[in-house]
Protein backbone atom coordinates (compact mmCIF):
# COMPACT_ATOMS: atom_id res chain seq x y z
CA UNK A 1 0.00 0.00 0.00
CA UNK A 2 1.42 3.36 -0.97
CA UNK A 3 2.04 6.12 1.55
CA UNK A 4 -0.79 8.52 2.28
CA UNK A 5 0.49 11.70 0.68
CA UNK A 6 -0.75 15.23 1.28
CA UNK A 7 0.62 17.56 -1.38
CA UNK A 8 0.09 21.24 -0.61
CA UNK A 9 -1.84 22.83 -3.47
CA UNK A 10 -0.38 26.29 -2.89
CA UNK A 11 1.43 28.03 -0.04
CA UNK A 12 -1.01 29.30 2.55
CA UNK A 13 -1.04 32.90 3.70
CA UNK A 14 -2.09 31.88 7.20
CA UNK A 15 -0.75 29.14 9.46
CA UNK A 16 -2.29 25.67 9.34
CA UNK A 17 -2.81 23.42 12.35
CA UNK A 18 -1.77 19.98 11.05
CA UNK A 19 -2.36 18.13 14.32
CA UNK A 20 -5.40 16.14 13.01
CA UNK A 21 -3.24 14.53 10.34
CA UNK A 22 -1.29 12.05 12.44
CA UNK A 23 -1.16 8.30 11.86
CA UNK A 24 -3.19 7.13 14.83
CA UNK A 25 -6.02 9.60 14.16
CA UNK A 26 -6.29 8.63 10.50
CA UNK A 27 -6.14 4.88 11.08
CA UNK A 28 -9.25 3.17 9.68
CA UNK A 29 -10.47 6.26 7.81
CA UNK A 30 -11.00 6.12 4.06
CA UNK A 31 -9.78 8.85 1.74
CA UNK A 32 -13.17 10.59 1.68
CA UNK A 33 -13.29 10.80 5.45
CA UNK A 34 -9.74 12.12 5.56
CA UNK A 35 -10.52 14.67 2.86
CA UNK A 36 -13.47 15.94 4.91
CA UNK A 37 -11.40 16.66 8.04
CA UNK A 38 -11.35 20.36 8.75
CA UNK A 39 -8.06 22.05 9.54
CA UNK A 40 -7.66 25.37 11.33
CA UNK A 41 -6.12 27.81 8.85
CA UNK A 42 -5.91 31.27 10.33
CA UNK A 43 -9.52 32.14 11.12
CA UNK A 44 -11.03 29.71 8.60
CA UNK A 45 -11.50 25.92 8.75
CA UNK A 46 -11.01 24.49 5.25
CA UNK A 47 -11.30 20.78 4.48
CA UNK A 48 -8.09 18.86 3.99
CA UNK A 49 -8.80 18.45 0.27
CA UNK A 50 -9.14 22.22 -0.12
CA UNK A 51 -5.52 22.61 0.95
CA UNK A 52 -3.94 19.36 -0.21
CA UNK A 53 -4.06 16.85 -3.04
CA UNK A 54 -4.48 13.45 -1.40
CA UNK A 55 -2.97 10.28 -2.83
CA UNK A 56 -2.13 6.88 -1.36
CA UNK A 57 -3.84 4.99 1.43
CA UNK A 58 -1.37 3.86 4.06
CA UNK A 59 -2.26 5.95 7.07
CA UNK A 60 0.75 4.61 8.98
CA UNK A 61 3.10 6.18 6.46
CA UNK A 62 2.28 9.81 5.81
CA UNK A 63 4.07 12.13 3.42
CA UNK A 64 3.50 15.87 3.46
CA UNK A 65 4.82 17.14 0.15
CA UNK A 66 5.51 20.74 -0.78
CA UNK A 67 5.44 21.63 2.88
CA UNK A 68 6.12 25.16 4.05
CA UNK A 69 6.99 26.77 7.34
CA UNK A 70 3.33 27.69 7.77
CA UNK A 71 2.34 24.09 8.58
CA UNK A 72 2.38 23.91 12.37
CA UNK A 73 1.87 20.99 14.76
CA UNK A 74 2.94 18.34 12.25
CA UNK A 75 3.04 15.00 14.09
CA UNK A 76 1.56 16.38 17.29
CA UNK A 77 1.16 13.51 19.79
CA UNK A 78 2.18 11.04 17.08
CA UNK A 79 1.86 7.53 18.47
CA UNK A 80 3.43 5.15 15.99
CA UNK A 81 3.86 5.25 12.24
CA UNK A 82 5.96 7.66 10.24
CA UNK A 83 5.55 11.16 8.86
CA UNK A 84 7.87 12.43 6.18
CA UNK A 85 7.86 16.17 5.54
CA UNK A 86 9.15 17.21 2.14
CA UNK A 87 10.06 20.84 2.54
CA UNK A 88 9.97 22.99 5.65
CA UNK A 89 7.92 22.36 8.77
CA UNK A 90 6.32 25.07 10.84
CA UNK A 91 6.34 25.42 14.60
CA UNK A 92 5.67 22.68 17.13
CA UNK A 93 6.85 19.80 14.94
CA UNK A 94 6.38 16.48 16.80
CA UNK A 95 5.08 18.24 19.89
CA UNK A 96 4.36 15.70 22.67
CA UNK A 97 5.09 12.88 20.24
CA UNK A 98 4.79 9.44 21.87
CA UNK A 99 6.40 7.10 19.35
CA UNK A 100 7.12 6.69 15.64
CA UNK A 101 9.36 8.70 13.36
CA UNK A 102 9.23 12.11 11.73
CA UNK A 103 11.60 13.20 8.99
CA UNK A 104 11.86 16.75 7.70
CA UNK A 105 13.84 17.30 4.53
CA UNK A 106 14.46 21.00 5.17
CA UNK A 107 14.04 23.30 8.19
CA UNK A 108 11.74 23.14 11.20
CA UNK A 109 10.40 26.14 13.09
CA UNK A 110 10.09 27.04 16.76
CA UNK A 111 9.49 24.46 19.45
CA UNK A 112 10.25 21.39 17.35
CA UNK A 113 10.08 18.23 19.51
CA UNK A 114 8.81 20.26 22.43
CA UNK A 115 7.70 18.03 25.29
CA UNK A 116 8.39 15.00 23.10
CA UNK A 117 8.00 11.69 24.97
CA UNK A 118 9.56 9.09 22.68
CA UNK A 119 10.32 8.25 19.06
CA UNK A 120 12.71 9.76 16.55
CA UNK A 121 12.64 13.13 14.82
CA UNK A 122 15.18 13.84 12.11
CA UNK A 123 15.50 17.33 10.69
CA UNK A 124 17.81 17.54 7.69
CA UNK A 125 17.99 21.31 7.76
CA UNK A 126 17.96 23.74 10.66
CA UNK A 127 15.67 23.92 13.67
CA UNK A 128 14.34 27.00 15.38
CA UNK A 129 14.46 28.10 19.00
CA UNK A 130 13.34 25.94 21.92
CA UNK A 131 14.10 22.65 20.18
CA UNK A 132 12.98 19.91 22.59
CA UNK A 133 11.92 22.57 25.05
CA UNK A 134 8.92 23.07 27.29
CA UNK A 135 5.90 25.07 26.26
CA UNK A 136 5.80 28.48 27.92
CA UNK A 137 4.83 28.05 31.55
CA UNK A 138 5.46 24.31 31.61
CA UNK A 139 8.22 22.86 33.77
CA UNK A 140 9.34 19.91 31.68
CA UNK A 141 10.50 19.84 28.09
CA UNK A 142 11.44 16.77 26.13
CA UNK A 143 11.02 13.60 28.22
CA UNK A 144 12.41 10.91 25.93
CA UNK A 145 13.27 9.88 22.40
CA UNK A 146 15.85 11.20 20.00
CA UNK A 147 16.01 14.38 17.93
CA UNK A 148 18.62 14.60 15.21
CA UNK A 149 19.29 17.92 13.50
CA UNK A 150 21.73 17.94 10.62
CA UNK A 151 21.92 21.71 10.42
CA UNK A 152 21.98 24.37 13.10
CA UNK A 153 19.55 24.99 15.92
CA UNK A 154 18.30 28.22 17.41
CA UNK A 155 18.40 29.44 20.97
CA UNK A 156 17.41 27.53 24.10
CA UNK A 157 17.71 24.04 22.63
CA UNK A 158 16.69 21.53 25.31
CA UNK A 159 15.15 24.14 27.56
CA UNK A 160 13.77 22.33 30.64
CA UNK A 161 14.67 19.02 28.96
CA UNK A 162 13.99 16.05 31.24
CA UNK A 163 15.27 12.97 29.37
CA UNK A 164 16.15 11.77 25.85
CA UNK A 165 18.79 13.02 23.49
CA UNK A 166 19.18 15.90 21.08
CA UNK A 167 21.91 15.43 18.49
CA UNK A 168 23.01 18.49 16.55
CA UNK A 169 25.47 18.14 13.70
CA UNK A 170 25.75 21.90 13.23
CA UNK A 171 25.88 24.80 15.65
CA UNK A 172 23.64 25.60 18.59
CA UNK A 173 22.48 29.07 19.51
CA UNK A 174 22.65 30.83 22.86
CA UNK A 175 21.36 29.23 26.05
CA UNK A 176 21.76 25.68 24.72
CA UNK A 177 20.65 23.30 27.49
CA UNK A 178 19.18 26.08 29.57
CA UNK A 179 17.28 24.98 32.67
CA UNK A 180 17.95 21.39 31.67
CA UNK A 181 16.77 18.81 34.21
CA UNK A 182 18.43 15.75 32.64
CA UNK A 183 19.11 14.10 29.28
CA UNK A 184 21.84 14.52 26.70
CA UNK A 185 22.49 17.21 24.10
CA UNK A 186 25.37 16.59 21.72
CA UNK A 187 26.66 19.40 19.50
CA UNK A 188 29.25 18.77 16.81
CA UNK A 189 29.52 22.41 15.81
CA UNK A 190 29.87 25.48 17.96
CA UNK A 191 27.70 26.63 20.83
CA UNK A 192 26.60 30.13 21.71
CA UNK A 193 26.69 32.10 24.90
CA UNK A 194 25.23 31.05 28.24
CA UNK A 195 25.63 27.36 27.54
CA UNK A 196 23.77 25.26 30.13
CA UNK A 197 22.30 28.32 31.80
CA UNK A 198 20.67 27.17 35.07
CA UNK A 199 20.96 23.51 34.15
CA UNK A 200 20.38 21.17 37.09
CA UNK A 201 21.51 17.83 35.72
CA UNK A 202 22.11 16.37 32.27
CA UNK A 203 24.97 16.18 29.82
CA UNK A 204 26.10 18.61 27.14
CA UNK A 205 28.49 16.72 24.91
CA UNK A 206 30.55 19.04 22.72
CA UNK A 207 33.07 18.63 19.96
CA UNK A 208 34.40 22.18 20.35
CA UNK A 209 35.43 24.17 23.39
CA UNK A 210 32.52 26.42 24.42
CA UNK A 211 32.51 29.81 26.03
CA UNK A 212 31.53 28.80 29.55
CA UNK A 213 29.91 30.89 32.23
CA UNK A 214 31.72 31.46 35.50
CA UNK A 215 29.27 29.09 37.17
CA UNK A 216 30.77 26.03 35.45
CA UNK A 217 33.78 24.52 37.18
CA UNK A 218 36.55 22.52 35.59
CA UNK A 219 36.57 18.89 36.81
CA UNK A 220 39.58 17.84 34.74
CA UNK A 221 40.20 15.45 31.87
CA UNK A 222 38.76 11.95 31.97
CA UNK A 223 38.15 8.77 30.02
CA UNK A 224 34.48 7.95 30.49
CA UNK A 225 33.25 4.40 29.96
CA UNK A 226 29.71 5.32 29.02
CA UNK A 227 30.71 7.37 25.98
CA UNK A 228 31.59 4.43 23.68
CA UNK A 229 28.24 2.88 24.56
CA UNK A 230 26.45 6.13 23.85
CA UNK A 231 28.15 6.44 20.46
CA UNK A 232 27.40 2.80 19.71
CA UNK A 233 23.70 3.53 20.26
CA UNK A 234 23.89 6.17 17.49
CA UNK A 235 25.04 3.67 14.86
CA UNK A 236 21.56 3.07 13.46
CA UNK A 237 21.07 6.77 12.73
CA UNK A 238 21.52 8.31 9.32
CA UNK A 239 23.97 10.81 10.65
CA UNK A 240 27.57 11.78 11.18
CA UNK A 241 26.95 10.71 14.79
CA UNK A 242 26.77 7.13 13.52
CA UNK A 243 30.26 7.34 12.04
CA UNK A 244 32.67 5.45 14.27
CA UNK A 245 35.32 8.09 13.61
CA UNK A 246 33.06 10.58 15.41
CA UNK A 247 33.26 8.58 18.65
CA UNK A 248 35.54 9.51 21.52
CA UNK A 249 35.80 8.68 25.19
CA UNK A 250 38.32 11.26 26.37
CA UNK A 251 36.76 14.51 27.55
CA UNK A 252 37.24 17.59 29.67
CA UNK A 253 34.48 17.67 32.26
CA UNK A 254 32.94 20.87 33.55
CA UNK A 255 30.34 20.76 36.32
CA UNK A 256 27.48 23.18 36.62
CA UNK A 257 25.44 25.24 36.64
CA UNK A 258 26.69 26.01 40.14
CA UNK A 259 24.15 28.82 40.33
CA UNK A 260 21.59 26.00 40.28
CA UNK A 261 22.02 22.55 41.87
CA UNK A 262 25.18 22.08 39.83
CA UNK A 263 24.85 18.39 39.01
CA UNK A 264 24.97 18.91 35.25
CA UNK A 265 28.05 18.42 33.12
CA UNK A 266 29.59 19.81 29.99
CA UNK A 267 31.85 17.25 28.35
CA UNK A 268 34.21 18.61 25.73
CA UNK A 269 36.16 16.34 23.42
CA UNK A 270 39.93 16.49 23.89
CA UNK B 1 24.63 -49.52 31.47
CA UNK B 2 28.42 -49.68 31.20
CA UNK B 3 30.51 -47.12 29.30
CA UNK B 4 34.24 -47.84 28.89
CA UNK B 5 34.11 -50.09 31.93
CA UNK B 6 32.26 -47.51 34.04
CA UNK B 7 28.90 -48.56 35.43
CA UNK B 8 26.19 -45.93 35.07
CA UNK B 9 23.74 -46.51 37.92
CA UNK B 10 20.05 -46.80 37.17
CA UNK B 11 19.26 -43.81 39.33
CA UNK B 12 18.56 -40.14 39.01
CA UNK B 13 19.82 -36.81 40.28
CA UNK B 14 17.17 -34.77 41.96
CA UNK B 15 17.03 -31.02 41.42
CA UNK B 16 14.76 -28.25 42.52
CA UNK B 17 13.46 -24.94 41.17
CA UNK B 18 15.54 -21.85 41.83
CA UNK B 19 15.63 -18.27 40.65
CA UNK B 20 18.62 -17.41 38.50
CA UNK B 21 20.29 -14.37 37.04
CA UNK B 22 23.38 -13.46 35.11
CA UNK B 23 25.60 -10.38 35.20
CA UNK B 24 28.52 -9.30 33.07
CA UNK B 25 31.56 -7.79 34.71
CA UNK B 26 34.03 -5.93 32.53
CA UNK B 27 37.30 -4.25 33.37
CA UNK B 28 40.38 -2.72 31.83
CA UNK B 29 41.69 -6.22 31.20
CA UNK B 30 40.64 -9.82 31.70
CA UNK B 31 42.75 -10.13 34.83
CA UNK B 32 40.77 -7.50 36.71
CA UNK B 33 37.41 -8.64 35.35
CA UNK B 34 38.24 -12.11 36.62
CA UNK B 35 39.37 -10.82 40.02
CA UNK B 36 36.07 -9.02 40.45
CA UNK B 37 34.08 -12.02 39.20
CA UNK B 38 35.89 -14.37 41.57
CA UNK B 39 35.17 -12.06 44.48
CA UNK B 40 31.52 -11.73 43.52
CA UNK B 41 31.02 -15.48 43.22
CA UNK B 42 33.07 -16.35 46.30
CA UNK B 43 31.46 -18.04 49.31
CA UNK B 44 28.54 -19.11 47.18
CA UNK B 45 28.79 -22.88 47.00
CA UNK B 46 25.48 -23.85 48.51
CA UNK B 47 22.27 -22.09 49.45
CA UNK B 48 22.36 -24.03 52.71
CA UNK B 49 24.75 -21.55 54.29
CA UNK B 50 25.80 -19.05 51.65
CA UNK B 51 22.42 -17.61 50.72
CA UNK B 52 23.03 -18.32 47.06
CA UNK B 53 24.98 -20.44 44.63
CA UNK B 54 27.15 -18.54 42.20
CA UNK B 55 29.85 -19.19 39.70
CA UNK B 56 31.72 -17.93 36.69
CA UNK B 57 30.02 -18.98 33.49
CA UNK B 58 32.74 -17.97 31.06
CA UNK B 59 35.21 -15.35 29.93
CA UNK B 60 33.88 -12.89 27.36
CA UNK B 61 35.91 -11.31 24.58
CA UNK B 62 35.67 -7.52 24.12
CA UNK B 63 33.29 -7.89 21.18
CA UNK B 64 30.86 -9.79 23.39
CA UNK B 65 30.58 -7.17 26.13
CA UNK B 66 28.43 -4.02 26.17
CA UNK B 67 31.35 -1.65 26.64
CA UNK B 68 33.83 -3.41 24.38
CA UNK B 69 36.22 -4.37 27.16
CA UNK B 70 37.23 -7.85 28.34
CA UNK B 71 34.64 -9.37 30.62
CA UNK B 72 33.40 -12.32 32.60
CA UNK B 73 29.83 -13.55 32.86
CA UNK B 74 28.72 -14.78 36.24
CA UNK B 75 25.52 -16.48 37.32
CA UNK B 76 23.79 -16.45 40.67
CA UNK B 77 21.03 -18.78 41.84
CA UNK B 78 18.90 -18.62 44.97
CA UNK B 79 15.78 -20.27 46.31
CA UNK B 80 13.62 -17.14 46.16
CA UNK B 81 13.39 -13.86 44.29
CA UNK B 82 14.00 -11.72 47.35
CA UNK B 83 17.06 -13.68 48.39
CA UNK B 84 18.50 -13.55 44.91
CA UNK B 85 18.01 -9.80 44.63
CA UNK B 86 19.65 -9.24 48.01
CA UNK B 87 22.62 -11.45 47.23
CA UNK B 88 23.12 -9.87 43.83
CA UNK B 89 23.03 -6.39 45.22
CA UNK B 90 25.31 -6.95 48.21
CA UNK B 91 27.81 -8.89 46.17
CA UNK B 92 27.79 -6.30 43.37
CA UNK B 93 28.25 -3.56 45.94
CA UNK B 94 31.12 -5.20 47.78
CA UNK B 95 32.90 -7.02 44.97
CA UNK B 96 32.32 -5.14 41.70
CA UNK B 97 31.76 -1.54 42.73
CA UNK B 98 34.96 -1.80 44.77
CA UNK B 99 37.04 -3.51 42.09
CA UNK B 100 39.35 -1.21 40.05
CA UNK B 101 38.17 -0.25 36.55
CA UNK B 102 35.13 -2.52 36.73
CA UNK B 103 31.75 -2.02 35.08
CA UNK B 104 28.65 -4.13 35.57
CA UNK B 105 25.95 -5.04 33.05
CA UNK B 106 22.86 -7.18 32.80
CA UNK B 107 23.42 -10.68 31.47
CA UNK B 108 19.80 -11.64 30.88
CA UNK B 109 17.42 -9.74 28.64
CA UNK B 110 13.82 -10.18 29.67
CA UNK B 111 12.68 -12.01 32.77
CA UNK B 112 11.73 -10.04 35.84
CA UNK B 113 13.98 -7.01 36.32
CA UNK B 114 15.89 -7.01 39.60
CA UNK B 115 18.20 -4.25 40.80
CA UNK B 116 21.80 -4.44 39.67
CA UNK B 117 23.12 -0.93 40.07
CA UNK B 118 19.74 0.67 40.71
CA UNK B 119 20.42 1.08 44.42
CA UNK B 120 24.22 1.04 44.29
CA UNK B 121 23.86 4.45 42.72
CA UNK B 122 23.26 5.98 46.11
CA UNK B 123 26.92 5.39 46.84
CA UNK B 124 27.37 8.39 44.55
CA UNK B 125 25.91 10.61 47.28
CA UNK B 126 23.94 12.69 44.83
CA UNK B 127 26.75 13.02 42.27
CA UNK B 128 25.59 9.91 40.39
CA UNK B 129 24.35 10.40 36.84
CA UNK B 130 21.65 8.37 35.07
CA UNK B 131 21.94 7.72 31.36
CA UNK B 132 19.42 5.95 29.20
CA UNK B 133 21.27 4.44 26.26
CA UNK B 134 19.54 2.30 23.65
CA UNK B 135 16.47 1.93 25.86
CA UNK B 136 18.46 0.71 28.86
CA UNK B 137 19.10 2.64 32.01
CA UNK B 138 22.63 3.00 33.31
CA UNK B 139 24.15 4.69 36.29
CA UNK B 140 27.48 6.47 36.37
CA UNK B 141 28.71 6.53 39.93
CA UNK B 142 31.74 8.69 40.67
CA UNK B 143 34.45 6.67 42.43
CA UNK B 144 38.08 7.31 43.21
CA UNK B 145 39.46 5.65 40.05
CA UNK B 146 37.02 7.47 37.77
CA UNK B 147 33.46 6.32 37.22
CA UNK B 148 31.71 3.05 38.03
CA UNK B 149 29.33 2.33 35.16
CA UNK B 150 26.50 -0.06 35.93
CA UNK B 151 23.26 -1.07 34.30
CA UNK B 152 20.28 -0.38 36.55
CA UNK B 153 18.74 -3.86 36.41
CA UNK B 154 19.28 -7.34 35.15
CA UNK B 155 16.76 -10.10 34.45
CA UNK B 156 15.72 -12.82 36.86
CA UNK B 157 14.37 -16.07 35.43
CA UNK B 158 13.12 -19.44 36.64
CA UNK B 159 16.04 -21.83 36.92
CA UNK B 160 17.03 -25.27 38.15
CA UNK B 161 19.48 -26.02 40.94
CA UNK B 162 21.08 -29.12 42.29
CA UNK B 163 21.71 -31.26 39.22
CA UNK B 164 24.53 -33.62 40.15
CA UNK B 165 26.45 -36.80 39.59
CA UNK B 166 28.86 -38.80 41.71
CA UNK B 167 32.18 -40.17 40.51
CA UNK B 168 33.19 -43.38 42.30
CA UNK B 169 36.86 -44.27 41.90
CA UNK B 170 39.47 -46.63 43.20
CA UNK B 171 41.55 -43.80 44.63
CA UNK B 172 41.28 -40.17 45.60
CA UNK B 173 43.71 -38.89 42.90
CA UNK B 174 41.78 -40.82 40.25
CA UNK B 175 38.44 -39.42 41.43
CA UNK B 176 39.82 -35.89 41.36
CA UNK B 177 41.44 -36.29 37.94
CA UNK B 178 38.15 -37.55 36.53
CA UNK B 179 36.22 -34.65 38.04
CA UNK B 180 38.75 -32.16 36.68
CA UNK B 181 38.30 -33.64 33.22
CA UNK B 182 34.53 -33.40 33.60
CA UNK B 183 34.62 -29.77 34.75
CA UNK B 184 36.88 -28.85 31.87
CA UNK B 185 34.21 -30.04 29.42
CA UNK B 186 31.21 -28.78 31.40
CA UNK B 187 32.60 -25.24 31.49
CA UNK B 188 32.07 -25.11 27.74
CA UNK B 189 28.30 -25.49 28.16
CA UNK B 190 26.42 -22.17 28.37
CA UNK B 191 23.80 -21.31 30.99
CA UNK B 192 25.26 -23.52 33.73
CA UNK B 193 27.63 -23.13 36.64
CA UNK B 194 29.25 -25.64 38.96
CA UNK B 195 29.22 -23.62 42.19
CA UNK B 196 31.52 -25.68 44.44
CA UNK B 197 35.27 -25.09 44.72
CA UNK B 198 36.73 -25.87 41.33
CA UNK B 199 33.32 -27.29 40.50
CA UNK B 200 33.86 -30.38 42.67
CA UNK B 201 32.32 -31.37 46.02
CA UNK B 202 34.00 -33.90 48.25
CA UNK B 203 31.45 -33.61 51.03
CA UNK B 204 28.16 -34.67 49.52
CA UNK B 205 25.34 -34.47 52.01
CA UNK B 206 22.19 -36.30 52.90
CA UNK B 207 19.07 -34.68 54.27
CA UNK B 208 18.94 -34.65 58.10
CA UNK B 209 21.33 -35.51 60.89
CA UNK B 210 21.41 -37.20 64.24
CA UNK B 211 21.90 -33.69 65.59
CA UNK B 212 18.54 -31.93 65.52
CA UNK B 213 20.08 -28.54 64.78
CA UNK B 214 21.51 -29.73 61.47
CA UNK B 215 19.39 -30.03 58.37
CA UNK B 216 22.04 -31.87 56.39
CA UNK B 217 24.96 -34.11 57.22
CA UNK B 218 27.60 -36.26 55.56
CA UNK B 219 26.33 -38.76 53.01
CA UNK B 220 27.54 -41.77 54.97
CA UNK B 221 26.33 -44.27 52.37
CA UNK B 222 29.00 -42.86 50.02
CA UNK B 223 31.79 -42.33 52.59
CA UNK B 224 34.47 -44.92 51.82
CA UNK B 225 35.85 -45.01 55.36
CA UNK B 226 32.44 -46.06 56.69
CA UNK B 227 31.97 -49.05 54.40
CA UNK B 228 31.90 -51.45 57.34
CA UNK B 229 30.04 -49.22 59.76
CA UNK B 230 26.93 -48.02 57.93
CA UNK B 231 24.50 -49.09 55.25
CA UNK B 232 26.98 -48.39 52.50
CA UNK B 233 26.34 -47.85 48.83
CA UNK B 234 29.94 -48.60 47.92
CA UNK B 235 31.57 -51.80 46.75
CA UNK B 236 34.85 -52.82 48.37
CA UNK B 237 37.16 -51.43 45.66
CA UNK B 238 35.78 -47.85 45.91
CA UNK B 239 38.11 -45.64 47.91
CA UNK B 240 36.95 -42.18 46.97
CA UNK B 241 33.76 -40.47 45.80
CA UNK B 242 33.41 -36.94 44.49
CA UNK B 243 30.37 -35.05 43.30
CA UNK B 244 29.76 -32.40 40.70
CA UNK B 245 26.77 -30.13 41.32
CA UNK B 246 25.23 -28.11 38.50
CA UNK B 247 22.87 -25.14 38.51
CA UNK B 248 21.41 -24.01 35.21
CA UNK B 249 18.83 -21.83 33.58
CA UNK B 250 16.84 -24.85 32.39
CA UNK B 251 16.62 -28.64 32.76
CA UNK B 252 17.94 -29.00 29.22
CA UNK B 253 21.05 -26.97 30.03
CA UNK B 254 21.80 -29.21 33.00
CA UNK B 255 21.12 -32.30 30.87
CA UNK B 256 23.76 -31.15 28.42
CA UNK B 257 26.29 -30.36 31.13
CA UNK B 258 25.77 -33.71 32.83
CA UNK B 259 26.12 -35.56 29.55
CA UNK B 260 29.47 -34.00 28.62
CA UNK B 261 30.71 -34.28 32.20
CA UNK B 262 29.84 -37.95 32.59
CA UNK B 263 31.23 -38.66 29.13
CA UNK B 264 34.55 -37.04 30.08
CA UNK B 265 34.70 -39.20 33.19
CA UNK B 266 33.85 -42.33 31.22
CA UNK B 267 36.50 -41.48 28.63
CA UNK B 268 39.07 -42.00 31.37
CA UNK B 269 37.26 -45.25 32.11
CA UNK B 270 37.93 -48.25 34.30
CA UNK B 271 41.55 -48.25 33.20
CA UNK B 272 42.02 -45.05 35.18
CA UNK B 273 40.25 -46.35 38.26
CA UNK B 274 36.78 -44.98 37.56
CA UNK B 275 34.25 -47.64 38.50
CA UNK B 276 30.81 -46.09 38.74
CA UNK B 277 28.73 -42.99 38.13
CA UNK B 278 25.86 -42.45 40.50
CA UNK B 279 23.74 -39.50 41.60
CA UNK B 280 22.28 -37.93 44.67
CA UNK B 281 18.58 -38.18 45.16
CA UNK B 282 16.28 -38.14 48.09
CA UNK B 283 13.64 -40.52 46.88
CA UNK B 284 11.98 -37.78 44.86
CA UNK B 285 11.18 -35.81 48.00
CA UNK B 286 13.47 -32.84 47.39
CA UNK B 287 12.60 -31.55 43.98
CA UNK B 288 10.52 -32.04 40.86
CA UNK B 289 13.42 -32.23 38.39
CA UNK B 290 14.81 -35.74 37.93
CA UNK B 291 17.90 -36.35 35.82
CA UNK B 292 18.02 -40.06 35.03
CA UNK B 293 21.64 -40.93 34.36
CA UNK B 294 21.02 -43.75 31.94
CA UNK B 295 18.55 -41.66 29.92
CA UNK B 296 21.02 -38.80 29.73
CA UNK B 297 23.80 -41.10 28.52
CA UNK B 298 21.60 -43.13 26.17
Amino acid sequence: MSALTFTLKQPTAQRVDMSPLVCQKLQGLDVDAIAAIQLQNGKSRPRVDELFYITGKNTQEIIIAGSTNKLDFIGKELDGGSISVQGNAGAYLGMQMKSGTINVSADAGLYAACEMKNGLIQIDGNAGDFLGGALPGNKQGMKGGTVLVKGNVGQRAGDHMRRGQILIEGNAGDYCGSRMVAGTIAVMGNTGRYLGYAMRRGTLLLWNQPQLSATFNDCGSHTLAFLPMLFASFRSLNSRFADSSAAFNRVRRYGGDMAETGRGEVLVRI
Amino acid sequence: MIINGVTIDKTFAEAFPMKGTRAIITAQNEKWAMISAQAMTGFATSVIACGCEAGIERVLSPDETPDGRPGVSIMIFAMGAKGLAKQLETRAGQCVLTSPTSALFAGIEGGKPIPLGKNLRYFGDGFQVAKKIGGKRYWRVPVMDGEFLTEATTGMVEAVGGGNFLVLAESQPQALAACEAAIEEMKKIPNVIMPFPGGVVRSGSKVGSKYPALGASTNDAFCPTLKGMTKTDLSPEIESVMEIVIDGLSKEDIDKAMRVGIQAVCDLGAANGIKRISAGNYGGKLGPFHFHLQEIMA
